[in-house]
């Protein structure tokens, strides 16, 4: 029986199934791609010609600035000056001057940090990057220590290394500083344990009006006090290192230091600060909300200089911020307002299917985000979190405002130095910096992508 | 035909477990949404190892009525009693019953990002606190039970309807509930997959558990059921043993649905 018989028949039997057969082989090759990709509509020949003219004029001027015309040698302005600067170059020349590059690489990365502690600095780096690179491979073993050290250990060291340690503390309520005169230290300590008394007085009132059990919050309130405690020693505990105080800080290793601080600060709260948003208790919710828009509302730039001169007008006098330590703060929670939206709209993005499904397995609350929700809504904003946190890293250059010399202020401060001063510093200097600042967010660019495709191969078909 | 009928003549498959009393108790419960009466003064019994079909027409409040039982819907008015225990707004509560009470869902609602043992083992590593070896051991149980053993390292995206489907039972019982929730089981289903699952539902019947399906399996229905509840507009139309209830409707609004349905 034919096909045609069938149609006319309306009533048709497959007498054999059909075999399964390749797809129609296409047209292979360069022609046939070019004219695919290129070439495939008068639209889109022009379209190709006026992108290769575009790069025509862009492309070969950089290359030639760069590479081919760029000095790679010597010891002043004069290898990078043209015979009518009074340089040695010929006239017309218009090249990169890399030696000046080379001359500040050091203050560039360190700034003012004291050239013989520098060791210190880079002690904090190798620290970061052995933390960093097992976290960011997937099948690098021991993720957990991985996480402690870089979430606890990491942040300590690396302050005490900086900084120098040995904080001093005065007494806070004053109760301390009348029972021991002569010790600073110890009328902070005999403070401090007041306050913990206090709370723990707190913990157990709250555990006896709620009802519940009084040992939960109790320990809960012991081992804070007791973490804050030991973090506090360590940091006012003297271990010969050469205090640098923050004013000294600079280049890259300011940048790096709110980033990192930033970011790593930005993710919980943002996540802490979408979970609140979308509560259902009243009070969390408008809190949230509150700093959500009040943070998302306000210009960094203006964050920054709220923190830096009118921070301390509403200060009692004699205390002062560090002026880094402000500038961390702004950013951290500028950002985390960011991300708290960037989370919601993950959170939004979750069947009520996924709460229903772990609400009748019994799943509590904090199960129920953390193994659930969060674990599904992230993969889906990875994106945008990203985005975030290339942004926070850009903005890191606002500083500059306020008074710390980040990467590029510290760049900028090196223009003055006249003896490399010539017409091509400024150039040369801004390509450089656009050239870092660009690997760091191209790198976290393609951690992101590469990130992306591993969770979205785990479960989709 | 009383309310009451059903509750004495159920031959029970299992004795009583230890604990004695129903095993879920509602007694005149109401719900709104918004302004919307959704349910009206329920009143229900269930007995320990009973199986109950729960049939209506679409917004009768069946699927609200079982939401209700571990609250993923919040009733505002009446009491329910599972398994004992009051639900009440007491987290402490509520948690103690989700832990007793297994649900599956119309849309399955397996956890995509996690493969089949994740999904089966989450609950009795993170709920009960069981050590990982046992709760992989059970899971496996299960899933032989449910006949998917193979599927174990797959991710829920990978498999059929049906078998996501035997994967959410299997991982309900897991959790060893006393009660067991099906809200349109198959509904979501191809025609060639609603029988693997009416027969693992069936089997699990078989095994005494204490069962409130709502389905149109009508099938079903007359082979598992101890007792059918016809539901309209938020309230109990009529409940009888299935056999009475498909042959001898009482409630006009019954006849009327049956003869819809059973063409």
């Amino acid at each position: 029986m034919s096909d045609i018989q069938a149609e006319s028949d309306l009533t048709y039997v497959r007498e054999e199934m059909l075999a399964e057969a390749p797809p129609p082989v296409r047209d292979k090759g360069a022609v046939a791609w070019l004219r695919k990709n290129l070439f495939s509509s008068w639209l889109n020949g022009a379209m190709t010609v006026l992108a290769l003219y575009v790069i025509w004029v862009i492309v070969p001027p950089l290359l030639n600035f760069a590479f081919f015309d760029a000095v790679w040698e010597g010891a002043s302005r004069e290898a990078c000056a043209t015979q009518q600067q009074g340089g040695v170059q010929p006239n017309g020349w218009f090249g990169a001057c890399w030696p000046y590059i080379g001359d500040y690489f050091a203050q560039f990365v360190y700034g003012r940090y004291p050239i013989d502690q520098r060791w210190r600095v880079d002690i904090v780096f190798a620290l970061f990057v052995i933390g960093l690179v097992p976290l960011l491979i997937p099948s690098a073993p021991a993720k957990g220590p991985n996480i402690v050290y870089m979430a606890v250990i990491f942040p300590v060291v690396a302050l005490l290394l900086l900084s120098g340690g040995d904080f001093e503390y005065g007494s806070f309520i004053g109760i301390g500083e009348a029972l021991a005169s002569a010790a600073y230290d110890a009328g902070f300590w005999i403070d401090y344990a007041l306050l913990a008394l206090v709370f723990l007085g707190l913990a157990f009132a709250w555990a006896k009006a709620t009802g519940a059990h009084a040992l939960e919050p109790i320990k809960l309130v012991l081992v804070i006090m007791a973490a804050l405690a030991v973090l506090l020693f360590l940091l006012g505990f003297d271990f010969g290192l050469e205090s640098v105080p923050t004013s000294v800080w600079g280049g890259l290793l300011v940048t790096l230091v709110i980033a990192v601080t930033g970011i790593a600060a930005s993710l919980p709260l943002g996540i802490l600060l979408a979970l609140g948003r979308r509560s259902d208790m009243p009070i969390v919710r408008f809190v949230c909300v509150v700093f959500i828009e009040f943070w998302r509302g306000v210009p960094l730039i203006t964050v920054l200089f709220m923190s830096s001169v009118m921070l301390p007008l509403f200060l009692p006098e004699g205390v002062s911020f560090d002026k880094l330590l402000r500038a961390l703060i702004g950013v951290a929670l500028f950002s985390a307002a960011y991300m708290a939206e960037v989370v919601r709209g993950g959170l939004q993005a979750i069947p009520k299917g996924q709460y229903e499904g772990a609400d009748a397995v019994g799943l509590a609350y904090w199960q129920k985000m953390r193994l659930i929700i969060l674990p599904q809504a992230l993969t889906l904003v990875i994106p945008g979190i990203v985005n975030t946190f290339i942004g926070l890293f850009k903005d890191t250059t606002l500083v500059l405002i306020i008074g710390l010399f980040d990467f590029l202020g510290q760049i900028q401060s090196s223009f003055t130095d006249p003896s490399w001063a010539t017409p091509v510093q400024a150039v040369t200097a801004y390509l450089f910096a656009a050239f870092v600042y660009w690997v760091f967010c191209f790198a976290m660019s393609r951690y992101s992508i590469f990130t992306e495709n591993r969770l979205r191969a785990g479960h989709q078909r | 035909m009383s309310d009451t009928l059903a509750d004495d003549t159920i031959p029970q498959t299992r004795p009583a477990e230890e604990r004695s009393g129903p095993a879920i108790e509602m007694r005149d419960v109401n719900k709104w949404f918004g302004e919307f009466h959704v349910l009206r003064d329920i009143n229900l019994k269930v007995r320990r190892g009973e199986r109950i079909v729960i049939c209506g027409p679409s917004g009768s409040g069946k699927s609200t009525m079982i939401r209700c039982i571990n609250r993923l819907e919040e009733h505002q008015k009446g009491d329910i009693f599972v398994d004992g225990i009051e639900l009440t707004n007491d987290l402490k509560k509520i948690d103690e019953i989700r832990r007793e009470v297994g649900m599956v869902f119309q849309h399955f609602n397996l956890f995509p990002h996690l493969t089949i043992m994740e999904n089966c083992t989450l609950a009795p590593i993170w709920v009960r606190k069981m050590p990982k070896r046992e709760a992989d051991e059970i899971a496996m149980t299960y899933l032989e039970r449910v006949k998917i053993p193979e599927q174990a390292h797959k991710y829920p995206g990978q498999l059929s309807g049906g078998q996501q489907q035997r994967v959410a039972i299997a991982r309900a019982l897991c959790m060893s509930p006393r009660i067991m929730l099906f809200d349109e089981p198959t509904s979501a289903l191809d025609p060639e997959m609603i029988k693997e699952v009416l027969d693992v539902m069936v089997d699990l019947a078989g095994s005494g558990m204490t069962m409130l399906v709502v389905t149109h399996e009508m099938g079903f229905a007359r082979q598992v059921a101890n007792r059918v509840i016809f539901m309209d507009a938020g309230q109990i139309v009529e409940q009888n043993e299935p056999e009475a209830f498909f042959t001898n409707p009482q409630h006009d609004r019954t006849k009327l649905f049956l003869s819809q349905i059973l063409h």
